[in-house]
């Protein structure tokens, strides 16, 4: 009983530790940018009244939402490479499976905000003579994503979590250099702990900001 | 061309089918306590003490900032040395889940709970009810209703998250798709059926929350998320 | 004198599923020409004036605008419309909706540049000079860089109205632009309305104001049922109504007194 808490063999190794915030970042950003643009492309299929691209786009989405991201992670790393004449990185496998899991999370969302705009507009819209493109970029989508924003960063603080999943197949991310000085230095606790905090400084503020969005939405409705 | 074949993992179903059976056994408890818990949690919070809704929200705020990963290699790996009992990795995923969703719980009683217009609390206030009274008779069960739905998608989102045990070595559905894909050298094929066996559990679950919050709803219940 | 007929409107029918709401409409509107239409609320006189710029597909019958037949025949019977018809036709015949249906996220003025730069696709400054003028036409010259919400709903239907003229169209259609307004804003926009009759714009008005109706119409139609149960000149139709089913429905509307 009685832990001595001693960070010193943490502290000295705070350069492994930038390398693993660096790999999360990296990862954080491809799968952000991934999952929420591939997200719209696939809301829009949910939205649409043709059944070419609803009942694909609703499939991707049940789909992705209903399996675990690690279990799909892993099939990107383990599996798919049977399939394919190339190899997988871990960056290629976590990224596929945080980015296609985010990609049908976003979906959902963009649906939401898109349907929440009121007929009123698309019709105002089409009697000017506007086309379904048009309407979408200058009127539909600048209103809906105000709306979606709080959603959207909530989705985007769940990517940035899931980011320690990819430290399953071993990609150099904040956890595992975590994992990497626990082993090295028999401290796990201040590791671990280390690695916690430093999660929880990085995202605290990102929380705030998705209260904040939230709060003004409801205030603006 | 690739020549699937299943049959290396049909012969290893009984490990798939423990694996299954370790996983409901891990979201199970994590869902029963957590839920518990969660509730305690949401009521320290609304609290007017200080005493007790700071530490609450701490805990909340902590285990809602910081990945469910990262919090279980902290209950499997650090919290043994410091408590200095041994941890088993079922322990130690109850553990890290109860708390994890209890805290995400927590949000949704909160939010259910404060849903409940302050005309409900004045008339009972107004026939003598003490607080705990009002709580109990008038305050939650008109909540639990409205609560329903996100319960059920938090309890989904719990049942993909505890997948994670799979990485401290816990024999869930994960870990064995893992073992027997190493096994037999089969990986796509024992994935696949991992894959497909989580899409069957989860999706019709889904699906059943998915009736429960329409049936809500023609009773006229609104609902908070 | 086909030459003045700007629109002609054969057979026109919709359907919205087993419900018909529209059974076959004949009309004629000559240029100049400002035709209310009155009738009851289900009586399609809304369906019908949305057919009209095709923001309902009719199910049946001819639209023809100056002189040309639009759409083309299906060999399965009935018409088929090209999406760029419709969005040229949109062009040409400005709407006016009771709910307005400005955009909140653009000022007044990006309101009623709005078609001009994405539709006719001129450029910002071509557009600002000609929204300017518009505004300037319903009296909102100094709102211009308000957001609708801190418009009133008279302020918002005269910027709609603005948006719809800044387009040049040859024919305006009114959907009971003043009914979602409370009375004391509804003259403003009467005001509006009549000052671009009095330009002899071509126009037709859906609405509920009987004695404006009277006043600045050249012909009144009612519609029950889907169909016109009676028509002519405001006179004919609002102080001689030969049909029952008109004088019942004018009776309903007392506060119309001459």
């Amino acid at each position: 009983m009685g832990h001595q808490w001693d960070f010193s063999s943490v502290l000295a190794n705070t350069d492994a530790l930038l390398v693993g915030a660096i790999g999360t970042l990296h990862i954080f950003a491809i799968c952000l940018v991934l999952g929420l643009s591939f997200g719209l492309v696939v809301g829009l299929g949910r939205y649409s009244r043709n059944g070419w691209f609803y009942f694909p786009a609703t499939a991707f989405v049940e789909f992705f939402r209903n399996t675990p991201v690690l279990v799909q992670i892993l099939w990107f790393y383990f599996a798919l490479p049977i399939l394919l004449p190339f190899e997988i990185s871990p960056l290629g496998a976590a990224s596929l499976g945080i980015s296609l899991n985010s990609a049908a999370f976003s979906a959902e969302i963009y649906r939401g905000g898109i349907q929440s705009i009121e007929p009123g507009q698309w019709d105002g819209a089409r009697a000017l003579g506007m086309r379904w493109g048009q309407i979408m970029r200058r009127i539909v989508l600048p209103q809906a994503i105000k709306r979606m924003l709080p959603a959207l960063t909530n989705r985007a603080i769940e990517i940035f979590k899931m980011t320690t999943l990819a430290s399953a197949v071993a990609y150099v991310e904040l956890l595992q250099q975590g994992k990497l000085i626990a082993s090295l230095n028999f401290n796990p606790i201040e590791a671990y702990t280390a690695v916690a905090v430093i999660f929880f400084v990085c995202l605290w503020p990102l929380v705030q900001l998705s209260y904040l969005l939230e709060r003004r939405l409801r205030r603006d409705e | 061309m690739y020549r699937w074949d299943f049959s290396p993992v049909a012969a290893n179903a009984d490990l798939l089918a423990a694996g299954l059976l370790n996983t409901l056994k891990v979201t199970g408890t994590a869902l029963v306590f957590g839920v518990a818990l969660g509730l305690v949690l949401a009521l320290l919070r609304l609290s007017r003490q200080r005493l007790a809704s700071w530490p609450a929200g701490f805990v909340i705020e902590v285990f809602r900032t910081t990945p469910p990963l990262v919090q279980l290699f902290w209950f499997f790996f650090a919290l043994p040395l410091i408590v200095g009992i041994e941890m088993t990795p079922f322990m130690a995923a109850a553990v890290t889940f109860s708390i994890q969703s209890a805290a995400f719980f927590a949000e949704v009683f909160r939010a259910g709970i404060v849903s409940i217009e302050r005309g409900q609390w004045e008339g009972a206030r107004a026939i003598g009810m003490t607080h705990g009274q009002t709580l109990r008779r008038i305050v939650l069960p008109q909540a639990v209703k409205r609560m329903i739905p996100a319960f059920m998608e938090r309890a989904i989102e719990l049942m993909k998250t505890t997948t994670l045990v799979a990485t401290i070595s816990y024999a869930d559905l994960l870990f064995a798709a893992n073992e027997i894909a190493q096994k037999t050298f089969r990986p796509l094929e024992a994935f696949t059926v991992a894959a497909l066996i989580y899409f069957v559990v989860i999706f019709t679950v889904s699906l059943a929350a998915r009736q429960i919050e329409r049936r809500l709803a023609v009773s006229g219940e609104s609902t908070v998320h | 004198m086909t030459d003045d007929v700007l629109l002609r409107v054969s057979g026109l029918a919709k359907r919205f599923g087993a419900n018909e709401v529209l059974r076959g409409i004949d009309l004629e509107v000559r240029r100049g020409e400002r035709v209310a239409i009155l009738g009851a609320s289900g009586s399609g006189k809304s369906t019908f004036l949305r057919c009209l710029n095709f923001m309902e597909m009719p199910s049946a019958g001819l639209i023809e605008l100056d002189g040309r037949l639009l759409g083309s025949e299906r060999r399965s019977g009935g018409r088929t419309y090209r999406e760029a018809e419709l969005t040229g036709v949109r062009q040409r015949v400005g709407m006016v909706f009771q709910q307005f249906n400005l955009f909140p996220h653009m000022t007044a003025i990006g309101n009623v540049m709005e078609g001009l730069r994405t539709v006719r696709g001129l450029p910002k400054a071509d557009a600002r000079f000609r929204a300017e003028r518009e505004l300037a036409r319903v009296g909102l010259a100094d709102k211009a860089a308000q957001y609708p919400a801190h418009l009133s709903g008279g302020q918002k239907q005269r910027v709609a109205i603005a948006r719809a003229l800044a387009m040049d169209p040859e024919m305006l259609l009114f959907d009971e632009p003043t009914s979602a307004l409370d009375p004391e804003l509804v003259g403003e926009v009467l005001g509006v309305i009549r000052s671009l009759a009095e330009e002899g714009r071509t126009m037709l008005l859906v609405t509920h104001e009987l004695g404006f109706a009277y006043h600045v119409a050249t012909r009144v139609i009612f519609l029950a049922d889907g169909a016109i149960h009676e028509s002519g000149t405001p006179d004919e139709v609002l102080k001689h109504p030969r049909q029952e089913r008109t004088r019942a429905f004018l009776a309903r509307h007392k506060e119309f007194s001459l």
